[in-house]
């Protein structure tokens, strides 16, 4: 695969966690690349590791060995100031449990980024908006997260991981909180709205029934990539 | 972000009420309770306060606070007034004389003789009568306080109220008639004992008969002269103790500190006032700020800094902070300004208001420290567990 065209390389990652005086090797030499456009699945029983590699790709989590390059860039070794600003500006995270904060409207939550940004709260809220329209939700823009259902509220967590424009959109089991129609509209939605040419998604699952949406599927298992099956 | 830290903070009502009246509640009793004490404390020199013209007291070298009497010969008055730098001295009588009341109880009242000429000493206010009113035969004037109260006249019917002595009473003290020509308004005193004046010539006359009877020596010194080299001066010639106004305030409110539990007795309540305040709001804050950690993982994950965080955390704390100081001071003055008829002590002054706040502010800040900590250790990962 070209260099140019990768969005996520990862060659012989390592991590290991002490907890407690135990160690826990979570990624044991993980080789992986994901190109831009690509729409990659994690999958693997739980304590695979899945979420460490995220974790790793998305720059929240410093690896112990190897290299990590992100459009390029090697995280490990940037500042601390450089990865904030690089996680701020490149990364969209979808989660599990949606993780809106519950005090801020739908359209506060999703113009968080921007803020984050630095861009100033009247136009980011209107930049807002106008993703919540583009996954549905123009007319709840000023519901409270404990207003929406499940899947409204994952649909908001969607609206935020794009409204900056990410290039990679990291998620965490984004339908395992939701049922299976549901599940598979928010799956429409990341892969109509959220997948492009200029933009990779990586989607860390354990649900079967949204295999059929990934490019790719890294199987996991004890910290290692056992096969990359190819979906198209 | 100010205005996401803001909402945060106010978004779960419950938390955010019970952070405001923990700190509500540690400055309402850092400020209360010290303000009853120094309520209570400056009473011990009311009368000095009261008595506001002189410059200079002179008493017996051994007296330590005001009400601690040790007379002196009337020819001390003398001595004094030969002294240079001396504008004025006059006599002062203070004592405790038993009153007979209309029902035949007694009453100990702070008896204070004033100079018969100059009346110098007198009452603040005067609520009925005039000072001058004291030259008229038999004439006392008692304080508002003793006449609606101790110096009151018995209910006509069983259990009924006290009815307040007037002008044209009479009392006996010590066996001699006195009639009450006026009211004042007195600072009450430390043992909130009826205050009457009269004349220092008929306050001699009350009183038991001894060879010395009087008390202070008030001092007004020459425009331009220096208390202090004045004071030190009484003291060479006349081997007395002379104190400004304000020494003898300080020395008065010394001994009670040094010989009463009033200030160990208050300094505890005040300490686990603050003790508890800094408990409810600084453990209420830390849970906040725990239970917010994943919003806050949230926010790192995305790019914010720890600066960042930090200022939304010390904003969250001063925002509390500053409504539940305003809150507890206001309720404190409250308290005060309800309580201004009643007998209780109250003095509130800037410094106070300087203490809580700090006090406050301490509190806040310990709280927004410890949260701070432990959000700057947050690993950002937080935000992939379940």
């Amino acid at each position: 695969m070209d260099s140019s065209s990768l969005a996520v390389r990862c060659q012989n990652v390592i991590k290991i966690y002490d907890t407690g005086g135990q160690k826990v090797t979570a990624l044991n030499g993980v080789n992986l690349d994901i190109a831009m456009g690509e729409l990659m699945m994690l999958v693997g029983p739980s304590g695979c590791g899945k979420t460490t590699l995220i974790s790793v790709i998305a720059g929240i989590l410093d690896q112990d060995e190897g290299c990590c390059e992100v459009f390029g860039e090697d995280l490990l070794n940037m500042s601390g100031q450089s990865k904030l600003n690089f996680r701020a500006r490149n990364i969209g995270f979808v989660f599990q449990a949606f993780n809106l904060l519950p005090a801020l409207n739908a359209a506060e939550n999703v113009s968080l980024p921007l803020i984050i940004n630095g861009m100033k709260r009247p136009e980011a809220e209107r930049k807002a908006i106008a993703v919540l329209e583009q996954v549905g939700l123009g007319a709840r823009v000023t519901a409270l997260p404990s207003e929406l259902s499940g899947g409204q509220q994952q649909r908001v967590a969607i609206a935020r991981a794009l409204v900056h424009s990410p290039r990679l959109i990291v998620c965490d089991e984004p339908t395992s909180s939701l049922d299976h129609e549901t599940g598979h509209n928010v799956m429409t939605l990341l892969k109509d709205v959220a997948l492009h040419k200029d933009r990779a998604l990586v989607i860390v699952t354990h649900d079967a029934r949204i295999f059929s949406f990934a490019d790719r599927i890294a199987k996991m298992d004890d910290g290692h990539i056992i096969e990359v099956k190819d979906e198209n | 972000m100010n205005h996401i830290a803001i909402k945060m903070l106010m978004g779960d009502r419950g938390k955010y009420l019970g952070i405001v009246m923990g700190l509500t509640f540690a400055s309402l009793i850092m400020t209360q309770q010290p303000a009853i004490f120094l309520g209570l404390m400056s009473r011990s020199y009311s009368f000095i306060t009261d008595v506001g013209l002189p410059d200079i007291w002179v008493m017996d070298e051994k007296v330590q606070f005001v009400d601690d009497i040790k007379p002196l010969q009337d020819t001390e008055l003398y001595r004094v007034r030969g002294i240079s730098g001396v504008q004025w001295a006059m006599p002062m009588y203070k004592g405790l004389l038993k009153a007979r009341l209309a029902d035949g109880t007694f009453q100990t009242c702070i008896v204070v003789g004033l100079d018969d000429a100059t009346l110098i000493g007198g009452p603040p206010v005067m609520l009925e009568g005039k000072l001058d009113d004291l030259r008229r035969s038999d004439g006392v004037i008692v304080d508002i306080d003793g006449a609606q109260d101790k110096l009151g006249k018995p209910s006509p019917t069983p259990g009924g109220k006290l009815i307040p002595i007037k002008v044209g009473d009479s009392l006996e003290l010590n066996d001699q008639r006195a009639i009450v020509v006026g009211i004042a308004k007195v600072t009450r005193t430390f043992q909130s004992q009826p205050v009457v004046y009269t004349t220092y010539s008929r306050a001699k006359n009350y009183a038991p008969k001894e060879r010395k009877l009087l008390s202070f020596v008030l001092v007004k010194a020459k425009p331009g002269q220096d208390l202090a080299v004045l004071t030190r001066r009484i003291r060479a010639t006349t081997g007395l103790a002379a104190y400004t106004s304000e020494e003898f305030k300080s020395l008065t409110y010394e001994y009670f500190m040094r010989n009463t539990g009033i200030p160990i007795n208050f300094g505890i309540s005040v300490l686990l006032g603050f003790i508890v305040g800094a408990a409810i709001a600084g453990q209420t804050f830390y849970n906040f700020t725990l239970e917010n950690l994943r919003q806050f993982g949230v926010l790192k994950a995305m790019g914010t800094s720890n600066w960042t965080l930090l200022r939304m955390i010390l904003l969250q704390a001063v925002l509390v902070g500053t409504i539940g100081y305003g809150l507890g001071v206001g309720l404190t003055a409250l308290f005060g300004y309800s309580m201004r008829n009643s007998i209780l002590a109250f003095k509130f002054p800037w410094q106070l208001l300087m203490f809580s706040g700090a006090g406050v502010s301490l509190i806040c800040v310990f709280a927004a420290l410890v949260s701070i900590i432990k959000v700057i250790r947050l690993e950002p990962a937080i935000v992939f567990k379940g």
